[in-house]
């Protein structure tokens, strides 16, 4: 299993707590809940060994321009693929912005 | 019915075997009246699994979620399915085991609580193995405790299906809802074949398997009593309709006779198949 812990600057408060999808196979969970204005803090659990770097590059394009609403996010993924992980998360974020 | 009323009515209704178990939870409740108990964000995870290398769900796979069903208050238990097969371990178990002693406690103070468990269950989860068959034994004292004042209502929509101990569970309840989709067994497909043979029991053979332990064949053997298609809004209706029936004249599992001495009256020398295994069980004296 992977872990990673990942931070990204941030704009503020996100408003509301969000769940998003299930752990099952190819698939993952998202938890959001509000933090401080100013950080995106990212905890990934990952059943894909060797996956970092992929789970680094696929979070960037989402969150290294410091847009994202400030936040603590759970990730608890059983294998998903990147095609999969990037609904989940958008899911996640559309209903944050509902 | 033609090929394009076919589709026209798959587009039209609500599927139940799609929802996750939250979804389903919600909307088997009164509109609006649902909230859920020890959900995702009290991050209840299993404390066994991250130990063995495995990811946890934040809720166990387990919703328990309180609110009305008719007006009157209600429980329901869902287990999803998709999460480590719908397995109970220490987590899941204890909050399925607080919501039916609850139920029982608010009736014993004169709340009518009752409690709808819906099934998706591969049965106890080997990596919590004691822990996951404490959780279930407990889980039958719960439901037999609890049916006492109110009905208990399972429903098994699939596909996952109800197995292990929590077929015994299944048992139990003083109503059991099964669709098509739903199957039924103590054990799985799999574990039958390895312990009797590809020969009598191939589990890959899916038209053979359903025959057998099947929600249709389920229904007619007399183990379930609702056979429904896969329909939200027909499976509320009878989840109503069984509520407001109130307790049977005699729970399931004391009218056990007959079942006993039709297993003991059979003989085992010829392969049984769903026809077979029918009339058998239709036969003889009726509880």
């Amino acid at each position: 299993m992977e872990k990673l812990h990942l931070d990204y600057p941030a704009g503020a408060p996100a408003t509301r707590r969000v769940l998003a999808g299930v752990v099952a196979s190819g698939d993952l969970e998202v938890l959001i809940t509000p933090a401080a204005a100013g950080l995106c803090h990212i905890v990934i659990h990952s059943a894909a060994d060797g996956s970092a770097a992929r789970w680094r590059a696929q979070l960037d394009r989402l969150f290294a321009n410091g847009k994202a609403a400030a936040m603590q996010m759970e990730i608890n993924d059983f294998a998903a693929t990147p095609g999969v992980i990037s609904l989940r998360l958008a899911q996640a974020l559309e209903e944050l912005s509902a | 019915m033609s090929h394009q009323q076919d589709i026209a009515r798959l587009l039209q209704g609500h599927s139940f075997i799609e929802l996750s178990a939250r979804e389903r939870a919600h909307s088997l409740l009164d509109a609006g009246s649902s909230r859920e108990l020890a959900g995702p964000f009290d991050r209840q995870y299993s404390p066994w699994l991250g130990a063995q290398g495995i990811v946890a769900q934040a809720d166990d796979g387990v919703v328990i979620c309180k609110g009305l069903l008719d007006g009157q208050p209600a429980v329901i238990a869902a287990i999803e399915g998709g999460f480590q097969g719908g397995s109970l371990g220490e987590v899941g178990g204890a909050k399925l085991v607080s919501a039916l002693e609850l139920a029982a406690t608010d009736n014993r103070q004169g709340i009518p609580t009752r409690a709808v468990i819906l099934f998706e269950t591969g049965g106890v989860r080997l990596q919590e193995a004691n822990l996951g068959l404490a959780a279930i034994a407990e889980i039958h004292a719960a439901i037999v405790d609890l049916a006492r004042y109110q009905p208990v209502i399972g429903i098994i929509a699939g596909t996952v299906g109800c197995f292990g101990g929590m077929s015994i569970a299944a048992g139990l309840c003083s109503y059991l809802i099964v669709t098509r989709e739903a199957r039924l067994g103590l054990n799985g497909p799999q574990v039958i074949e390895q312990e009797a043979g590809v020969a009598e029991y191939d589990s890959r053979n899916r038209p053979f398997i359903w025959s057998l332990t099947g929600g249709e064949q389920r229904r007619v053997c007399g183990l379930a009593d609702a056979l429904l298609d896969d329909d939200s809004v027909l499976i509320r209706q009878q989840l109503l309709d069984f509520i407001a029936r109130g307790l049977p004249e005699q729970p399931r599992h004391r009218r056990s006779q007959h079942m006993l001495q039709r297993l003991l009256a059979m003989d085992s020398t010829s392969q049984a198949d769903a026809a077979s295994a029918r009339q058998f069980f239709q036969s003889g004296a009726k509880p």
